[in-house]
């Protein structure tokens, strides 16, 4: 007769239609505290009007520390909205149908350019090797699909972004491998740590496909030293992998010299069976603190890879509107370089500000020189050294001081007490409201402490 | 190869016991190589870890020795490869010598892409007018422009506004009898994504959709590439004008049963791709009791729903759903803007379910495929402007239909038929007289001939898996009037030199 059809997930109605495995799992991991946070956010907003006693939002990596610049830009070179409209060969006509996965020349000419002007021209990107994505996000899911096949495995040294768990594995099938890094050596990647990653997946008969690293790291808030990724691109080659470098946060590095670039690696490097190995993502979402335009990119100096994500990059395409609205703003020299300077200032400031305020209440900051946040360490807070006990403090935070910031746990870090906390995407003012609410909460406890 | 280790630190390490280990070494490694020759494939890089020479130079290691070349994924490998079907092929030859009427009258003219262009002349009016003012959005505290309410982040899944936006524009050219709730909707970057997200949250990898042919080619990419979901064709008839019947579903479900294969739903196109017809309420209302009566899903790609100039009436598959005999959580509808409203280029999708839980997935889905929010705010303004919608829709239905009858016409003064349409943007002509052979090469020779004699790009039926030969697909909706006759012309003169 045949296979029956009904095999039901749900065993207690029988005439429900069934759904896929990846619709049902948890794999989304939106179930875990990263997230409830932003639930707890969600449900009472701090807002500095209407609701000063709300909840502050430190989870979200956002930039609006230089939202005046591209207003101002904005406003200044679109008199008349000239910018938004269409002009010269591209007209409305080929904006409306445009959908090439090729895209735009200009944007992806723009978006080399800019992407070069990060690096401080250390590193050239041919404008043919850029492959456009609705994101970084699903830069990194296409990567991963194209990179290792169901049940293969990306090493990901510790601690990592959290949306990783979802955005590497859930559709893909794909599993992550930690390289446990701790804070010994500032959390750095080591040939070691690299290498027991490597055999514990052989020793579980897992194929490693990959190592993806997030440089400057996401939630160190820290570039990854030269050396370091030398070491990295050495141990890839000896094992036949591929190294992708998820570089969302290059142009939020606070003194550019800091700042190596995988890519600067590969400039001087002739060998293709060495380069080929080599992919970059990259995204607008961060550095340029325009995360709704949905940009995104894989750079790789694969042919193989750069034709096959292309295509398959018909599942996420940049629309034709937002390539053509920022392909202007990326090519305008004198723009980008005053922004991408001003915008390090800022964030550098930021960061000292906050790293100085939790200081005076005897609290330590890894020491970080990018990006969006700091990597806090409230350690010795903890009732017990574990993951219950560094929860148990995020729910007081949260729910005491209304702050919600992320847990190491959330991000896979092998040690407890550390938890990353943003503070680029809100206003000056707020954030010296967080670190008063900071000051009082250690305040009370002193008193407790010292009665 | 694991077993030459030994034997070559022995020739390296020892002088004196060269020879007597070398010829062994030798055949050894011919042995092996004998052997790997014959084993299948091994998996890619497991291999050339377990080389000794690399073992050996551990400590040399510098860039430039390196192994070899990296491998990718083998369910990336196929995409790699250029594209076999005809509909890409067809696509990509155009590109080489496209058809200009002032620049290039020799050129290919392109049949092939399901577009519109007819009411360019009202969208440009609308933007010019109306883009600034939805995209700069002013600043309550200054009145300055406010960017973050196009730059920072929203629901994946689409503004609030962008998807009420939606629901009340597909209710009003859906026959007005239907509306869609704001919650059940997901907005994606395109029909693509659309198609894609939804076969991901319905079926696993290896089971399949029952999928009534002729179909529309690009299914076989959004749904099969990374979800590794079957389709199975359920064959048509021109004696039905190629409607699908249910005995047609009963027979392929069966077979598809007996060969182990487990059917989650059946996808179809309606309008229909690439015939054009218009599935009545009668057949909506089998499909889904025959689903029901399965407990499979039902997905209804209606993007072209708002393209229909014939006389019959669209239905949605909505508002069967909604007609309360059945159980409405296997019903999904995927739509989006760039046939009827023809923005392509703006990427533009839309999944509407009934089933909350994938509603759910789909949501946190959208993260890998989201429409930028600058895009929904124009969509916002211009769905909204209900006076604009209703002048523009009324204008490219009359002009699809104008257009198709032009065409038609000159193909039947040809002697050539189509089949019956109301609705897309394309017709499905009966060019079966032309053929030297009745069968799917005879199709082909005629697919080649049209390129690249005619210069004419038709999609052939074999790339939409239709069981009949010699039917091709036809869009007219880029052409200008006096394009049509040069069309017409070259097809005179193809089938004149065949009989001669």
């Amino acid at each position: 007769m045949g296979l029956p059809l009904m095999i039901n997930n749900d065993d207690n109605n029988n005439n429900k239609v069934e759904l896929s495995r990846v619709a049902v799992s948890d794999t989304h991991g939106e179930d875990s505290p990263y997230f409830a946070g932003w639930k707890a956010y969600d449900e009472n907003p701090y807002d500095e009007s209407h609701n000063p006693s709300g909840v502050i939002q430190m989870g979200l990596a956002e930039n609006q520390v230089s939202f005046d610049l591209l207003e101002s830009y904005l406003e200044k070179k679109n008199p008349e909205g000239s910018l938004w409209e269409s002009k010269g060969s591209c007209g409305f006509r080929e904006n409306a149908l445009f959908q090439d996965y090729h895209g735009l020349k200009t944007f992806r000419q723009a978006m080399a350019s800019f992407m070069e002007k990060i690096r401080g021209g250390k590193a050239r990107f041919d404008p043919d090797r850029i492959v456009l994505t609705a994101g970084a996000t699903a830069a990194n899911e296409l990567l991963t699909f194209i990179l290792a096949n169901p049940n293969d495995a990306l090493l990901v040294p510790t601690p990592y972004y959290p949306g990783f768990d979802r955005d590497l594995r859930w559709r893909t099938g794909v599993r992550i491998v930690p390289i446990h890094c701790d804070s010994s050596n500032h959390f750095q990647i080591t040939p070691e740590a690299l290498e027991t990653a490597y055999e514990t997946a052989r020793d579980a008969n897992i194929r490693v496909r990959g190592v993806l690293i997030t440089n400057p790291s996401n939630p160190l808030g820290a570039t990854v030293q030269k050396k370091a990724l030398e070491d990295l691109l050495d141990f890839c080659v000896r094992k036949n992998i591929h190294l992708v470098s998820d570089e969302i946060y290059s142009g939020s590095v606070f003194h550019a010299s800091e700042f190596t670039s995988v890519a600067e690696i590969v400039e001087n490097i002739d060998d293709v069976s060495v380069k080929e190995r080599v992919h970059i993502v990259y995204s607008l979402s961060k550095d340029l603190g325009l995360p709704g335009f949905r940009v995104g990119t894989i750079y790789s100096y694969n042919d193989n890879v750069v034709r096959t994500a292309r295509r398959m990059s018909s599942f996420t395409l940049v629309s034709s509107q937002t390539q053509h609205m920022l392909a202007s703003m990326l090519s305008d020299e004198e723009f980008t370089e005053k922004y991408i300077r001003i915008n390090r200032e800022r964030l550098r400031r930021r960061y000292e500000t906050i790293v100085e305020g939790l200081k005076k209440e005897g609290i330590e900051c890894l020491k970080g020189n990018a990006g969006l946040f700091c990597w806090m360490n409230l350690g010795f807070l903890l009732n017990t050294n574990t993951k219950e006990g560094e929860l148990e403090l995020w729910d007081v935070i949260l729910k005491e001081l209304k702050l919600n910031i992320s847990p190491g746990s959330s991000c896979h870090c092998s040690e407890f007490g550390w938890f990353r906390v943003c503070f680029a995407n809100m206003s000056e003012k707020t954030l010296k409201i967080a670190l008063k609410r900071i000051h009082e909460f250690m305040d009370r406890r002193r008193k407790v402490l010292n009665c | 190869m694991r077993l030459i280790v030994p034997l070559q630190g022995v020739v390296q390490g020892r002088g004196g016991l060269f020879v007597g280990s070398l010829i062994p070494c030798c055949l050894f490694y011919f042995l092996q190589l004998y052997l790997k020759r014959r084993r299948s494939p091994p998996p890619p890089d497991s291999d050339s870890t377990e080389l000794p020479r690399t073992s050996s130079r551990s400590s040399l290691f510098t860039r430039g020795n390196s192994i070899g070349r990296v491998r990718v994924s083998s369910r990336a490998a196929p995409l790699a490869k250029p594209p076999d079907s005809p509909y890409y092929i067809g696509l990509e030859r155009v590109k080489t010598d496209p058809y200009d009427r002032v620049t290039n009258r020799d050129g290919i003219i392109q049949l092939g892409l399901a577009e519109s262009t007819l009411c360019f002349d009202l969208l440009q009016r609308w933007m010019s007018d109306n883009l600034m003012e939805s995209l700069m959005i002013q600043s309550d505290v200054d009145g300055g422009f406010d960017v973050s309410s196009i730059a920072m982040y929203q629901p994946f899944e689409g503004l609030l506004e962008v998807r009420v936006a939606f629901a009340d524009f597909m209710s009003r050219i859906m026959g007005g009898n239907v509306s869609f709730d704001p919650s059940n909707m997901v907005i994606t970057a395109g029909g693509t994504p659309a198609v894609e997200v939804l076969a991901f949250c319905l079926a696993d990898h290896g089971n399949a959709f029952l999928i009534p042919s002729p179909y529309y080619p690009g299914f076989d990419r959004d749904i099969k590439f990374r979800t590794g979901i079957e389709l199975i064709p359920v064959h048509c008839r021109s004696s039905d004008n190629f409607t699908v019947t249910v005995s047609a579903l009963e027979q392929s479900l069966s077979q598809a049963r007996k060969r182990g294969s487990k059917v989650s739903g059946i996808l179809f196109s309606n309008p229909s791709n690439p015939v054009g017809n218009i599935l009545s309420r009668e057949t909506l209302h089998a499909i889904l009791s025959f689903a029901q009566e399965k407990n499979i899903h039902v997905i209804s790609d209606e993007i072209f729903a708002g393209s229909v100039y014939g006389d019959k009436e669209f239905v949605s598959m909505a508002e069967v759903a909604a007609s309360g005999d059945f159980d409405k959580s296997r019903v999904h509808i995927i739509y989006g803007l760039s046939k009827d409203l023809s923005l392509p280029g703006f990427r533009t999708g839309v999944i509407y379910s009934f089933h909350e839980d994938v509603v759910s997935a789909a949501k946190k889905l959208m993260r890998f495929c989201s429409m930028p929010v600058p895009v929904q705010r124009i969509l916002i303004s211009l769905l909204s402007d209900t006076r604009f919608i209703e002048e523009y829709m009324a204008a490219h239905r009359q002009r699809i239909r104008d257009k198709h009858f032009l065409f038609v016409e000159g193909l039947k003064q040809l002697g050539i038929p189509c089949a019956e349409s109301g609705g897309g943007l394309y017709c499905w002509v009966d060019m079966s007289s032309l053929l030297t052979s009745y069968s799917e090469k005879g199709e082909l020779e005629l697919f080649e001939k049209l390129l690249s004699v005619a210069k004419i790009n038709a999609t052939p039926g074999t790339a939409c898996y239709c069981i009949e030969p010699g039917w091709f697909r036809c869009c007219f909706t880029a052409l200008a009037d006096e394009d049509i006759p040069v069309i017409m012309e070259r097809i005179k003169l193809l089938a004149e030199s065949s009989t001669s």
